[in-house]
């Protein structure tokens, strides 16, 4: 057990890594919008396969390639983010937390079975770009370069949102209106105006990694479902109080999998599980949430 | 959840003997009218809705993992009567007990957040217990536990009725404990948590008791489903039996007595006639809960006690 190539060790830390940004976008975006509409967003993993397949459709039926899909695709699903919060979260605002997480369910639900529907559930490859083929020799391992890519970008976007909402007037808003809607509604804010903003933005970052997920995992209808539990683990260890909190913690997280991978694969599906019964035990408040 | 749905007028002591009446000769001509396994998969979920409503309802706790129990159960039932040769009485006692001690477990750790955060984490510990029943050696794996016997309750009527015993047992036991002092205590707790904390009462003990005997009853029902259709299987734990169990209450209407066995009823005979449509079904399931959500949050047995002003 404790003799690993060092390959595989780098290898799995590398998938880890990979996880742990996808975990960062989407625990980002849930904690965004859980902030400030008060909803768990469920269908936050079928959005990110939305996002996986736009990209998708734009490649087989427009060829429209992989760089544009990276904006399209969030654009057009966070446009889709508009008319859900717009036609249906509208409607139970200020009801209890838990009706807003069984229609995204339902939601998640009906978008999973019409993609199921319509291409079964094998999936379908997506083209890496031919610019990041290939990959950089190390003396311990071969680095791909698409991958370097995924981590680098996620990172960027991770840190650039968290610097908007703690640097720009925009997030200060944001912050404000989290706190208190009415207050920051009193001072001429439009908060409706600013709430879909803010849904739209958070799905928009889970149709970008599901872009980015797209050429490495298959583009598949039910690539989301498992993978929003999962994330839901990680924001319960995270605490939804910080975002910087979501963004280190969904990192980690993918590492700690990756690692389990080699050491002990039998318990790789189920570590993240593990750690969050431990934290709720030590720490119900997560490792940087508030204690409510 | 809270007082949007429940009515208040559940504090009148109402005289139920009209529904219940009814309920038992539903449940005796059941299989006369009926084919008679849809009958018992039917009074099944019923069981299972009624005890998962035992938490949403009562006690405003809405777990999102309860196939843990439901699976968890079926499978020990079914590994008990297939490789120990119990005979199904003491298999689904046995699955009873396991679904109890597996409610104690996560029970506990659950209910150390409150609200969203619980949902979340039943939902990730069952997600979790469907990874351990995926891998370990006594599940089966992906063909589940197949060939479970009926033993001496072969005859198809006769296992209905069996069935149909369990049912009301556990029904009985529902329904003593949300007319009793202890339901009044979870009631409160539902509604204030904070005021029911400062009036003296140890929340934290209700709402583990609550859910270890929510766990244990969906337990019951998981057993005896396994039983039944001599079949155990991954479908029983996963997520997806979570998200159906949580939308037949839904429709039926939660926090109401008879409610989650209207829409579980309700629920399977929709499976029915949509089986053939594949995962249309998936589509379907979804949009009801978006429907259920926005504008039928009563659901079908919360609406009709409105109508009547009796609570159901």
């Amino acid at each position: 057990m404790l003799a690993v190539p060092v390959q595989a060790l780098f290898g799995q830390l590398l998938i880890g890594l990979i996880n742990g940004a996808f975990y960062a976008l989407l625990s980002l975006g849930l904690a965004i919008i859980f902030g400030l509409l008060n909803v768990i967003n469920f269908c936050h993993g079928a959005l990110y396969m939305l996002g996986a397949f736009v990209a998708w459709f734009l490649l087989e039926k427009a060829g429209v390639g992989y760089w544009p899909a990276l904006i399209l695709s969030p654009l057009a699903v966070g446009l889709f983010g508009v008319v859900i919060e717009r036609t249906l979260l509208r409607r139970i605002r200020g009801l209890d937390p838990l009706y807003g997480l069984l229609l995204t369910f339902g939601i998640a639900l009906m978008l999973q079975g019409l993609f199921s529907n319509w291409f079964g559930s094998s999936g379908m490859p997506y083209e890496m770009p031919s610019q990041l083929l290939g990959g950089q020799i190390l003396p311990f391992m071969v680095l791909p370069n698409y991958r370097v890519w995924v981590i680098a970008i996620s990172l960027v976007i991770c840190l650039g949102t968290w610097a908007i909402i703690e640097g720009t007037r925009l997030g200060s808003w944001l912050r404000a209106a989290t706190e208190n809607a009415p207050l920051v509604s009193a001072f001429g804010i439009n908060v409706p105006r600013m709430i879909t903003v803010t849904y739209a933005v958070g799905v928009a970052l889970a149709a970008l990694a599901g872009v980015l997920a797209a050429p490495i995992y298959r583009v598949s209808p039910l690539m989301g479902a498992d993978l929003i539990i999962v994330v839901f683990a990680v924001v319960v260890i995270g605490g939804m109080g910080s975002i910087m909190g979501s963004i280190v913690t969904g990192f980690i997280l993918g590492i700690l999998e990756g690692l389990t991978k080699v050491f002990y694969p039998e318990a790789s599906s189920t570590v993240i599980f593990v750690v969050m019964a431990v934290v709720l035990l030590v720490r119900p408040a997560g490792l940087f949430g508030k204690q409510a | 959840m809270t007082e949007a749905v429940i009515e208040r007028i559940e504090a009148r002591p109402v005289s139920q003997r009209v529904p219940i009446a009814i309920l038992l000769a539903v449940l005796v001509l059941a299989p006369w009218a009926v084919y008679p396994v849809f009958a018992m998969k039917a009074v099944c979920f019923a069981l299972f809705a009624c005890a998962f409503n035992l938490l949403i309802g009562y006690v405003g706790l809405l777990s999102f993992g309860h196939a843990l129990f439901f699976g968890g159960a079926s499978y020990a039932s079914a590994y008990a009567a297939l490789a120990w040769n119990w005979p199904p009485e003491l298999a689904i006692l046995f699955s009873t007990a396991v679904a109890g001690a597996l409610g104690l477990v996560v029970g506990t750790i659950a209910i150390r957040r409150q609200g969203i955060y619980f949902a979340m984490i039943t939902l990730a510990l069952a997600q979790m217990f469907y990874f351990f029943c995926l891998r370990a050696d006594f599940t089966g794996g992906e063909n589940g536990i197949q060939g479970v016997p009926r033993a001496h309750l072969e005859n198809t009527y006769v296992m209905y009725y069996f069935v149909a015993a369990v049912f009301l047992v556990g029904f009985a036991i529902i329904y003593r404990v949300i007319h009793s002092p202890f339901g009044e205590v979870l009631k409160a707790i539902r509604e204030n948590e904070p005021r029911a904390i400062s009036l003296g009462y140890k929340t934290d003990q209700y709402k583990v008791l609550a859910f270890v005997l929510s766990a244990a009853l969906a337990g019951l029902a998981g057993g005896t489903k396994a039983i039944v259709f001599q079949l155990a299987s991954l479908t029983d734990v996963h997520w997806g039996m979570s998200g159906e169990i949580i939308l037949m209450t839904l429709i039926g209407g939660i926090g109401t007595v008879f409610g989650p066995i209207v829409g579980a009823v309700f629920f399977i005979t929709l499976e029915n006639y949509l089986s053939q449509l594949g995962s249309w079904v998936m589509v379907v399931e979804g949009a009801i809960f978006v429907i259920c959500v926005v504008a039928f949050r009563r659901g079908i047995v919360g609406e009709l006690a409105r109508v009547l002003k009796r609570p159901l």
